[in-house]
């Protein structure tokens, strides 16, 4: 598939033009929103470029995140259309499903009219905002990111314009995943996918997003806001897929914010990019809620992933999990920085963090800073790092059973990835999990 | 060209000489036993063989069935059909034994071959209830935390699967006691055939009582310096070295 549309080279994501461009493609938006989008870009115009004196970016290639070559998207025509709608069937069944591409809608398989019925709402953002704007008033980019990436949030506030709003009301179970899927298209697009997921006291949900460029060899910026709320006695499991090209650059935050009692559970596939920045921030707000964050990443060549993470709690007697595990290919690089912060109040807290790399190649590097800051004095806290790599012994002993370095390195990061995948109880998403990286060995 | 053929090989490691002009011709259907002291070259000849990169070949060739050996890559001779039992077999952490095996059957298939999962697992069971392994082993990530004994028997198990055309087992008797050695004999000695070789390296001849070999050979400063029949080992076995070495500086 060529490129579809091309991108006007003079709207560079810096100027002011792009979004003035922004305001007149989109002339319909409700009041309280283009006010938010007002802020946000003076926001985003005032806060400087990410350096790494700065602690939160810290072991970072800042490099090629000021000026860049990106704009605003143009419309994509409607073989594309069919074309993406026809590539988005992984990872499976599901109970209703958005497609976009350059933040468009270009596919919308609705709910049952039972859920419907019951309440619930899966909404593309583009209509959401004025059909539900009272539960995006009070929850759209309600929480502020303060990980590192303000200048970015702020970026993605001004200028996102679609994505999912999922709604479930009270005691509203949902057993099959709903998926959004996001497609990038034409080359130097700039996309903005957003998700908000929110599950009422006693609601269960499984939400999957997946973000995949149209062509291996195209190059965008994406710039993507997740934010789950797990009401009282809530269950909420999220997976992300960041699969962009690789010669793109990312940004993903995820907040994920626990009520009592509730359980939330993210699992994030990092598979694309050039460089990509995710942070990851779980916040307990209520006793006894268990909140988990678990992430896999796949670098290779000259790829990047830098992870931030925190893990707040603000109640007591409540449990975090982290386990971020990066096997590392080639010359490629991460970095995971993560902190468990507990308030005073938050006593009988349990929060772990561990983050585990796999170094394949002697030219990788893995970058590990973990942290603890308790202000309560009854936890249990742990955090640990350790990087273990494939020996020329163990590398011999693959090769003596005429297994060849790349299936020996594939056999060892499916060992590897097994501890996370093994926790995701649809057995259909464990397998598109597997799928995935099979398939980047595959072009690998 | 049914045979494993070592001519006049010379192998150095580290720039130090340890085969030298070493020749050997190992038929298919025959099990050859090779012993030798310590610091011999035993072990540097299964190394060598098996394509290690610390063992340089400065001169000779290996033909295995008239291919030149000493042309293909470490995987390519093992998919070619040789085989190395370890002597210290080395831990692979978070890689199943039933996984790793798979992996070694699919890289001797094409690409678009169908692998059979459960005829896959019936002789994989077959093979480790033969060889006294718990099918529970399956799970257990290749020799991770193994005693010796398993260690020893997880090598000839794989020997199994894989099915070689030629064996060498470099000093697996090394740390059995006697009764694992007994299985892990057995399990070489289902495999003995028409069309497989078998190379036993050794430094002690329990390991031939119970793998009778067609033929032995003592192995000192890296040359093979007399071949015999299994009475041979015997004769090692009770004398020692020194009389060969003897021999040697006398010329006979």
């Amino acid at each position: 598939m060529s490129p579809v549309t091309t991108v006007n080279r003079e709207s560079e994501l810096l100027t002011e033009s792009v979004f003035e461009q922004f305001q007149g493609r989109h002339p319909d938006l409700p009041p309280w929103l283009l006010q938010q989008k007002r802020q946000s870009w003076m926001e985003y115009r005032s806060l400087p470029l990410p350096n790494r004196k700065m602690e939160s970016w810290r072991f970072s290639n800042v490099r090629g995140l000021g000026v860049g070559p990106f704009g605003l998207a143009n419309a994509i025509n409607g073989r594309s259309r069919a074309a993406l709608a026809a590539r988005s069937q992984d990872p499976g069944s599901y109970a209703g499903r958005l497609v976009f591409g350059n933040d468009d809608l270009l596919e919308n398989s609705p709910l049952s009219r039972e859920l419907t019925e019951k309440g619930v709402i899966f909404e593309p953002l583009q209509t959401a905002f004025s059909k539900h704007s009272g539960i995006l008033e009070e929850f759209y980019m309600a929480q502020k990111s303060d990980l590192g990436s303000e200048k970015f949030a702020a970026l993605h506030t001004a200028l996102n314009r679609n994505g999912t709003l999922l709604y479930v009301p009270e005691n509203v179970e949902i057993r099959l995943p709903l998926v959004s899927r996001h497609w990038a298209i034409s080359e130097n697009a700039a996309v903005f996918p957003h998700t908000l997921v929110i599950a009422r006291d006693r609601a269960r949900v499984v939400f999957v997003d997946v973000y995949s460029s149209s062509e291996a060899s195209s190059r965008q910026f994406a710039c993507a806001v997740s934010t789950l709320y797990a009401g009282a006695g809530a269950e909420v499991e999220y997976h992300h897929v960041q699969n962009w090209s690789e010669r793109s650059l990312s940004f993903n935050t995820l907040t994920a914010i626990a009520h009592r009692d509730s359980r939330i559970r993210a699992f994030g596939m990092n598979l694309g990019s050039k460089f990509s920045r995710n942070e990851g921030h779980s916040i307990i707000e209520g006793p006894g809620c268990n909140a988990e964050l678990y992430s896999l990443s796949l670098s290779h060549l000259d790829q990047e992933m830098d992870q931030r993470t925190r893990q707040t709690h603000r109640a007591p007697h409540a449990r975090s999990n982290l386990l971020f595990k990066n096997a590392l290919l080639d010359s490629s690089k991460t970095i995971f920085s993560g902190l468990i912060k507990v308030d005073k109040s938050a006593q009988q807290t349990d929060a772990y963090q561990t983050n585990r790399n796999l170094l394949l190649s002697p030219k990788a590097e893995a970058n590990s800073l973990p942290g603890l800051e308790i202000l309560a004095n009854d936890v249990k806290c742990s955090h640990g790092a350790t990087t273990g790599q494939l020996d020329e012994n163990q590398l011999f002993y693959f090769l003596a059973r005429g297994i060849g370095k790349r299936a020996a390195q594939q056999l060892l990061v499916f060992g590897f990835f097994e501890e996370v995948l093994e926790k995701i109880d649809n057995p259909e998403l464990a397998e598109y999990h597997r799928r995935l990286v099979h398939e980047k060995f595959r072009n690998s | 060209m049914r045979s494993l053929e070592v001519e006049n090989l010379t192998v150095s490691v580290e720039g130090k000489t340890i085969l030298n002009n070493l020749s050997l011709n190992l038929p298919k259907g025959e099990v050859h036993a090779i012993m030798g002291p310590n610091g011999s070259g035993k072990s540097t000849l299964a190394k060598a063989l098996a394509g290690h990169e610390h063992y340089t070949v400065s001169s000779g060739a290996v033909l295995m069935d008239g291919e030149n050996l000493l042309d293909l890559e470490v995987d390519q001779r093992a998919r070619a059909g040789l085989f190395m039992a370890f002597q210290y077999p080395v831990e692979i952490p978070g890689v199943s034994i039933a996984n790793f095996i798979r992996a070694a059957l699919k890289a001797r298939q094409g690409e678009e071959d169908s692998f059979d999962a459960l005829a896959y697992y019936r002789r994989l069971y077959a093979e480790m209830d033969r060889l006294g392994i718990d099918r529970k082993f399956t799970g257990r990530s290749v020799n991770e935390g193994f005693s010796g004994g398993e260690k020893k028997r997880c090598e000839i198990l794989q020997m199994a699967m894989l099915e070689p055309k030629y064996c060498v087992l470099d000093e697996t008797d090394s740390g059995l006691d006697i009764d694992a050695l007994k299985i892990v004999a057995a399990g070489v000695n289902h495999m003995r055939g028409e069309d497989r070789g078998i190379l036993v390296i050794t430094h002690y001849q329990r390991l031939l009582n119970h793998i009778v070999p067609d033929y032995v050979h003592v192995i000192v400063d890296g040359r093979i310096v007399k071949s015999g029949d299994k009475s041979l080992a015997v004769e090692v076995e009770e004398r020692g070295y020194d009389w060969i070495k003897e021999e040697m500086a006398a010329g006979v």
